[in-house]
């Protein structure tokens, strides 16, 4: 195991690279340059010049990009174009409020989907089955944006219960109710799709688990109900749950885009958006750089629960 | 000899509803099982033998409904009792071992704590004790370095062992049933030997009455006391494991008697029941096996055969039985085969 985890670790850098390299392609290739945006109409050609010195941009971009590795090697992550402040500086409040956001989510979605899969694998083509996987059916179809300002249209504008967005109110002592009810709506909103997924892949896989011979084996054995389903039953689902949850939290920092921007949540997905319109390379690249590593610590940490899960898979 | 009767099943129904209607798996069956015996239920796949035992315990997928006069087991109908009620009977009082030992244990979990599992449940002992109890049993079972292999997992055993674990399994509470669904038919012909002799060991040291379900006559011969052959979810024909082998009365348990393979029996083919065993959704009218039966009579299409006595001990479901048929002997294939019956029932008789 120990082994096999550096030997993740060690290849996770090169990759790593490579996404990098990528990113910082894809971003330089975006149409637009910085020095047009923060210079007026009238500027000339010599201060466009002197602007495009000024943020390292007239150099060839693989220079561009070397120096850039330099520095975010030393912990550098270089100035934001935007707000002329180092990213370090800008970035832990927002990915603060955005790995809140997911928390919430996470907790909501996972602590509705698993009973409720299991209820539906239970009753498999009975009314409560079909009510459920029905509305979760609707649940992953529905677009987030849609379902979104629909809530804000219901309980913010016309019924006025809970905040139309933001993470506290302005102007009061935030306390816990006043965040709570920000958080709600987005919650939900996010929630949406990933309970219905995993409620999805709880269902199917506790049915195929019910028909297996070991539960009739443990049942067999006089064990109630209750143990028959968690140690015999559920414990053999959690591989594809692992799997699912392993995918899902990268899928959210990108779903976290959309749904922060409706609630203009104060997080990483709506820095990303004004990063993007104002050509802010380096809030980019960190950004880039931070949903990279998320993506690669998930995978290895699922990686290594399956093994701590399942007794056949052995590295 | 008297023996006491341990379980008195009386006309048990089990029904499936499908999507393509209801299934009549079980049609009415009714046996005592008396203490310390061998019980066999032979017949063809879908005969309903496996069934009708699983409805015993209750260990049926949701989609079945037992159904019936009662089950009596210790002066109590099993028919009346509820899950938890159940429970307590299950795996510490009618244990149970199924067919196929690769799928019939739980992958995730430790092999020596599934069988520890029914000691801390019903015994209601500590872990630590109920290991050292699990451990006695992997090495009665004959699993070497039973110690050691108390932590392992299923997939580090073969067939062969899982078997035997699941027989651990099965005696650790002492129970005084066992139902053994087919237990050697996934295994090759060696361990089959192996793990019947340690069945008939077991039955005997712990007194244990066991139902025996199998479709292997050979294995039959082996191990059982008295016979039930089962067709289309009734018994047909009931008796003790001479009757059945030297003085067969029904033309489907002459057919199972002639598919025996016999070496030393040269220049003939396999023999095989014509046919194929009848749909359970729509039940045919009068003998089920009429139209798979050379010897059928006019009666068969029109009326379901009762049950005729033989002897106090032997009884078949067919016509033939009847005062006004007509007198057929069994086919002489079955003649043949005698000897081979015969060493085996001796050698039964023999080590027990």
């Amino acid at each position: 195991m120990g082994k096999y985890l550096i030997r993740r670790i060690l290849i996770a850098i090169p990759v790593l690279l490579m996404v990098t390299v990528f990113c910082f392609g894809m971003v330089n290739l975006a149409p637009g340059d910085p020095s047009d945006l923060y210079l007026s109409q009238n500027a000339t050609q010599v201060q466009k010049q002197e602007m495009k010195k000024n943020l390292g941009l007239d150099k060839p971009v693989y220079i561009q990009y070397v120096k850039w590795l330099e520095k975010t090697f030393q912990g550098d992550l270089g100035f934001s174009f935007a707000s002329r402040t180092p990213v370090t500086e800008v970035i832990p409040a927002k990915l603060a409020a955005t790995v809140e956001l997911l928390i919430c989510t996470l907790i909501l979605s996972y602590a509705l989907a698993i009973p409720l899969g299991i209820v539906c694998a239970r009753h498999q083509g009975g009314w409560l089955d079909n009510t459920i996987t029905g509305v979760s059916f609707l649940g992953v179809s529905i677009p987030g944006f849609f379902f979104g300002l629909g809530m804000v249209y219901i309980f913010a504008v016309e019924l006025h219960w809970l905040p139309t967005g933001g993470m506290s109110s302005l102007g009061q002592s935030s306390g816990f109710l006043d965040r709570l009810s920000h958080i709600i709506m987005p919650t939900i909103v996010l929630s949406l799709f990933y309970c219905s997924n995993m409620l999805r892949y709880v269902r199917s896989s506790m049915i195929d688990i019910f028909s297996e011979n070991y539960m009739r084996t443990a049942v067999s054995k006089g064990l109630s109900k209750k143990v028959v389903l968690w140690r015999h039953g559920f414990r053999n689902a959690l591989v594809p749950i692992i799997t699912v949850i392993s995918s899902d939290i990268p899928k959210m920092l990108g779903g976290a885009v959309v749904t922060e921007q409706i609630f203009s949540w104060p997080g990483l997905g709506q820095l990303t958006i004004s990063s993007i319109g104002s050509r802010d390379y380096p809030m980019l690249m960190a950004i880039n750089l931070i949903a990279a590593v998320g993506v690669l610590i998930c995978n290895l940490v699922a990686d290594v629960l399956y093994a701590v899960v399942d007794p056949r898979i052995r590295y | 000899m008297v023996s006491k009767v341990v379980l008195s099943l009386s006309n048990l129904h089990v029904k499936f509803k499908t999507l393509s209607g209801t299934v009549n798996a079980v049609r009415g069956i009714s046996y005592d099982l008396y203490e310390g015996e061998t019980l066999a239920l032979v017949g063809e796949s879908g005969s309903g033998k496996s069934v009708s035992t699983k409805a015993i315990t209750k260990v049926l997928p949701q989609n079945a409904t037992i159904s019936g006069d009662s089950i009596i087991y210790q002066g109590e109908d099993l028919l009346k009792k509820g899950d938890s009620k159940m429970n307590k009977i299950r795996g510490s009082e009618i244990a149970m071992i199924f067919q196929d030992p690769m799928t019939s244990l739980n992958p995730i979990l430790p092999v020596g704590f599934q069988i520890a599992e029914p000691i801390i449940e019903h015994q209601h002992l500590s872990k630590e004790k109920a290991k050292e109890k699990a451990i006695k049993l992997m090495e009665r079972v004959g699993i070497v370095k039973a110690e050691e292999r108390y932590s392992q997992y299923p997939h580090q055993f073969s067939g062969g062992m899982r078997q035997r674990v699941m027989i651990a399994l099965a005696v650790a509470c002492h129970p005084h049933i066992m139902i053994a669904d087919e237990p050697t038919t996934a295994l090759d012909v060696t361990i089959q030997a192996q793990i019947i002799e340690l069945l008939k060991e077991l039955n005997k040291e712990f007194n244990m009455s066991t139902i025996f379900i199998t479709h292997d006559m050979g294995v039959v011969a082996n191990i059982a006391d008295r016979i039930a052959v089962m067709y289309a979810g009734k018994i047909v024909e009931f008796g003790t494991a001479n009757e059945i082998f030297f003085n067969p009365k029904h033309p489907y348990t002459w057919g199972l008697l002639m598919a025996v393979p016999d070496v030393n029996i040269k220049d003939q083919d396999l023999y095989t029941i014509p046919g194929m065993p009848p749909n359970l959704l729509h039940v045919p009218k009068g003998d089920p096996f009429a139209f798979r039966n050379k010897y059928a009579l006019n009666i068969d299409l029109e009326k379901e055969p009762p049950m005729f006595k033989v002897s106090d001990t032997h009884y078949a479901a067919t016509w033939l039985l009847d005062e006004k048929a007509p007198k057929v002997e069994p086919p002489k294939e079955i003649l043949d085969r005698w000897k081979y019956f015969e060493n085996h029932i001796e050698n039964m008789q023999k080590k027990s």
